[in-house]
């Protein structure tokens, strides 16, 4: 077992943030990552609305510099899967797949994963022609006819993003939820043609995906959408299956906490996109860290005296 | 550090599907965030796994047809290769012991 002051489970950018304060802070802190650090937008192309970055930066890139940033100080990172979370006297015990670790206080900055259709053939063809990021899968559909699933932000800069590859991009949702500035762009492009009022049932093909089933929502009726590549950016749901029951959770799995970024439970906090009513935006993930960080090292100030 | 090594188009018949052991193939483009994700995991396996498996990346952009032959539309995609043919796959960023788990399975 292992033992620290702050356990930060999750490597995005309130995880990598709320590092970055912790170890400043001189606490001993370390980042349990289960895939790989960054978060959601690590499969943003341009992150456009990050202040400090008119020009916009590459996801990935200010990932990996806010990784830098938060190791610089001093604050660990190990690639394992958190499993489960208890109290041991004053401590919080975080267990994973590997060893446990022991901590004065944990920030939980799991994040989000983005949600799958469920619908059949999905899962047979993710990598065949089923993706959930444009801008690393795009490249592969030169001068072919695709789909992307749901009209948010994300649906639909991913949407643009494929038309410099896709002879056609056609947009499969009921609604159309992006904000204006993304909206318009994804009109004014004579590539992208809109489905509205319409869901995915199937994902049609063997070896590699051939078209999509498609139902409109309004007359029931079904038809069939030749595709050789389809998107599925239809929302996030939160990572907090391993804490069900020890924590107060909304119904869609996002955990309660206070402006502060406490929780019910003495020493455990909970920021970024994990918290219920974020703005799920990468700017208040890493405001969320810092306060999360901050408070927890007031926290191990107050009850763990004359260290 | 034991750093998975680049293997091109024209290297991958006598470095992968020749090779002695079990080899972990990374089909990956530069520009892809995931990728990036995803490589310093390898490099951790790579260590890991030293002398047991063989850990190559095969750059998309530059080898089109090594990634086309095998069906490769989706990176990073990391294919488990023994005695010449894909054993297993991976298709996006996964935890670290879900690739050990195909990695032990291959060096049985």
């Amino acid at each position: 077992m292992k033992e620290y002051d702050i356990v930060i489970v999750g490597g995005g950018p309130a995880g990598l943030t709320a590092g970055l304060y912790a170890a400043r802070a001189r606490r001993k802190t370390i980042v349990l990552e289960r895939t790989g650090t960054g978060g959601q937008i690590v499969l943003a192309d341009l992150v456009e609305n990050y202040p400090g970055f008119p020009d916009g930066i590459k996801g990935f890139e200010l990932g990996q510099a806010m990784e830098r940033q938060a190791k610089r100080y001093g604050t660990e990172l190990h690639y394992v899967e958190a499993t489960g979370l208890e109290r041991r006297g004053d401590m919080h015990l975080v267990k994973t797949a590997e060893e446990e670790y022991l901590a004065k206080a944990v920030i939980l900055t799991c994040g989000v994963e983005q949600n799958r259709m469920d619908v059949p053939g999905e899962a047979e063809l993710t990598g065949k022609g089923v993706s959930y990021c444009a801008t690393c899968d795009a490249a592969f559909f030169k001068g072919e006819v695709c789909a992307v699933v749901g009209a948010g932000d994300a649906g639909l800069s991913e949407g643009l993003f494929l038309t410099r590859y896709a002879s056609k991009v056609y947009v499969v949702s009921d609604v159309v939820l992006a904000s204006e500035i993304v909206q318009e762009r994804a009109f004014a492009n004579p590539k992208m043609q809109f489905i509205l009022d319409h869901v995915v049932t199937e994902v049609l093909g063997q070896d590699r995906v051939e078209g999509l089933r498609l139902k409109n929502l309004t007359t029931a009726e079904e038809s069939t959408l030749d595709v050789a590549g389809v998107f599925v950016f239809i929302g996030w749901h939160p990572g907090t299956d391993f804490l069900k029951g020890y924590l107060k959770m909304d119904e869609g799995g996002h955990i309660y906490v206070n402006h502060w970024m406490e929780t019910e439970i003495a020493g455990l906090f909970a920021a970024g996109d994990v918290r219920v009513d974020s703005a799920r935006q990468l700017v208040t993930a890493a405001s969320d860290g810092a306060t999360a960080a901050i408070r927890a090292d007031h926290y191990i100030s107050d009850h763990f005296p004359a260290k | 550090m034991a750093e998975p090594k680049e293997v091109n188009d024209g290297q991958f018949e006598s470095e992968v599907l020749k090779a002695e052991v079990p080899v972990l193939v990374d089909f990956w483009a530069p520009w892809c965030g995931p990728c990036n994700m995803v490589a310093p995991i390898t490099e951790e396996l790579a260590e890991e796994y030293e002398g047991k498996v063989k850990f190559v990346k095969v750059n998309v952009d530059e080898n089109p047809s090594t990634a086309g032959s095998y069906g490769i539309r989706a990176i990073p995609t990391l294919l488990v290769f023994k005695g010449g043919s894909p054993l297993s796959e991976i298709v996006g960023v996964r935890p670290k012991a879900e690739f050990k788990k195909h990695l032990d399975a291959a060096v049985e």
